[in-house]
């Protein structure tokens, strides 16, 4: 479903800051597949995120969604494809338009938007309907502004909105890290749901070991901008927090050693 | 000065006789905030391209009417030229990446000549009111009158245009296009993940704005009976207070919020309230060369209110304050 062959990104090329964020980057996701991604600050996991999702051009490779290649479209031709849910629960969401106004956004992605009514009648009976499974009570509040939500209830309805016009391709940012426990935990049920449901195929980056295992069918664990893991299937329901603790002080081990090859 | 005399001086009538021009003129800045209202608002994007397409529609709408085109027609061609100029605008912003606000004014700066070219290098044109005043002729010189020698009739005629403005603003901005639109000033990013061109989109916006900018420089100019190369200076700083004005008013009567439409109508209403009020400084015989400071005031004040309201409900200052009156212990910060 989604094909990325040798895909590369360096920031700030020829300067001091230079960051080569991705390196020879490939991965092949099958349909249906939910993969968790893992990986320490700066391993690349947003990187290769916001480049599948079009952010900005990569400097090397393909990117390959569902036998389309989309590598020369911009952010917002890539979007037809694929759904996304942020980590800023502000950044998923226009504030300023209602709940139903956003939903209707949403359910036009990748469509051409034209002078047709914004809303129609059908599609509010069908927003109440799917609000309503989120059980937070949005569904009587439809003509609010989506400013007036708090944090939680804006990531429900972003991941709705992800799916509404069923993606591709889903592509959950930490979008749990900026919520409380007991938010964080329905967020991820919901989340696990509308994939389930929908059958969709997904990438979620988070930084809990936990979430990582129990959910999805197939883990990646980067670093440096490279996939050092990639595990699936049944070795993928053995797995536990201590394998991975392990395999990241493997990382950690490697990076001290060069460090102290460089500092001797 | 003697305070009882300059009191004397004032009469109630003379007032209440400026009132209805007042009035008038009011709507046709009205009519012209709702283009600022469009990017500022809606957009968030502050263009300062209008005072440069008010005066591009006034000298376009001048021009037509003085080769003998009907109004409505030269209106027509004045919001093609506003939309234009917009046009301009916006692709300088999007393709050309330089901010919103400098492309507005270097558009703004180069419509100056443009203006003056298409009033064939004349500041200034003039001619009978008779000539300027009829939007619509019918059989036998009747017909509707846009002029500042018949303003009842204009109120109607500029009362009429705005309801049918803004009808069509409020079915624009409920169609799928207008949402885009106003989900690109809402939220760029999220707008772009839904699949939104939001350059287009801007470029759109702009574009719509400088269009009904310039169809109220061309109706000031059927009003006025003239068109003059510096009539849109200060434009922006007009069309802000009738946004803000009618904001504020709005918010103050409707505590729930309102409908869209009723939101339009009150930014007409605002144009209306700063005229009247402009009226009264004119009336108090306040310089009138100090108009546009006061303009600068009062828009201003309605900005800052917002701000002020929410520094009154919660500010360093007044946390400190609390703390201190809670425990008298330690000693405050020098």
């Amino acid at each position: 479903m989604l094909k990325l062959s040798h895909v590369s990104k360096t920031f700030n090329t020829g300067t001091i800051n230079e960051k080569k964020a991705l390196i020879d980057l490939n991965l092949h996701l099958e349909p249906g597949d939910f993969v968790t991604v893992i990986g320490g600050n700066g391993a690349g996991k947003s990187t290769m995120l916001n480049a599948v999702a079009g952010v900005w051009p990569v400097d090397q490779g393909s990117i390959v969604i569902d036998g389309v290649d989309v590598t020369g479209l911009p952010e917002f031709r890539r979007a037809q494809y694929i759904g996304r849910v942020f980590q800023d629960p502000m950044m998923g969401t226009a504030p300023n338009m209602q709940i139903v106004e956003n939903l209707a956004l949403a359910y036009r992605r990748g469509q051409k938007r034209g002078l047709g009514w914004g809303v129609t009648k059908a599609e509010k009976t069908l927003y109440r309907e799917k609000l309503a499974t989120l059980g937070l009570g949005l569904e009587d509040r439809m003509t609010s502004k989506v400013g007036l939500l708090s944090g939680g209830q804006r990531q429900a309805l972003t991941l709705l909105m992800a799916a509404l016009q069923k993606p591709k391709l889903l592509l959950l940012d930490e979008h749990t890290a900026a919520l409380d426990p007991a938010t964080a935990a329905k967020v991820l049920e919901l989340s696990d749901k509308i994939v389930q449901e929908n059958s969709l195929t997904a990438m979620m980056i988070t930084h809990n070991m936990k979430d990582a295992i129990v959910h999805g069918n197939r883990l990646i664990m980067m670093n440096e901008g490279r996939i050092i893991l990639d595990i699936r299937g049944e070795d993928k329901k053995k797995l536990t927090k201590a394998d991975l603790l392990q395999k990241f002080a493997e990382v950690a081990g490697v990076q001290e050693e060069t460090d102290s090859v460089l500092l001797s | 000065m003697n305070i009882a005399a300059y009191f004397a001086s004032l009469s109630l009538t003379n007032l209440l006789s400026r009132m209805p021009a007042a009035v008038a003129q009011g709507i046709i800045w009205g009519l012209m905030a709702l283009g600022v209202y469009i990017t500022f608002r809606l957009l968030d994007v502050a263009d300062l391209t209008v005072d440069g397409s008010f005066t591009t529609g006034g000298a376009v709408t001048a021009v037509l009417i003085l080769a003998g085109w009907p109004a409505w027609a030269a209106l027509l061609v004045a919001l093609v030229a506003g939309i234009l100029a917009g046009l301009c605008t916006g692709l300088i912003h999007t393709r050309l990446g330089i901010p919103a606000i400098l492309s507005g004014i270097l558009t703004q700066f180069a419509l100056y000549s443009i203006n003056l070219r298409i009033m064939g290098k004349n500041p200034n044109l003039s001619a009978s009111v008779s000539k300027f005043g009829m939007i619509w002729e019918t059989e036998g010189g009747k017909g509707f009158l846009l002029s500042s020698r018949f303003v009842p009739q204009a109120i109607l005629v500029g009362l009429f245009l705005a309801a049918l403005i803004i009808g069509v603003c409020y079915w624009y901005f409920g169609t799928e296009q207008g949402s885009a639109l106003r989900a690109t000033g809402s939220n760029p990013a999220m707008s772009r993940a839904q699949g939104i061109n939001i350059d287009t989109m801007k470029v759109l916006g702009l574009a719509l704005s400088n269009g009904l900018v310039a169809l109220g420089g061309g109706l000031m100019t059927q009003f006025q009976g003239y068109a003059d190369i510096n009539m849109g200076r200060g434009a922006i700083v007009i069309g802000l207070a009738a946004v803000i004005i009618g904001e504020v008013l709005c918010d103050a009567l409707f505590h729930k919020g309102c409908n869209f439409a009723v939101r339009l109508a009150f930014v007409v209403g605002g144009g209306i309230a700063y005229y009247i009020v402009m009226t009264i400084i004119l009336w108090l015989k306040l310089d009138s060369n100090d108009l546009k400071l006061f303009t600068a005031v009062i828009v201003a004040i309605f900005l800052a209110v917002p701000y002020l309201q929410s520094q009154a409900r919660s500010s360093f200052k007044h946390a400190g304050k609390m703390a201190q009156k809670a425990g008298k212990e330690v000693e405050p910060h020098a």
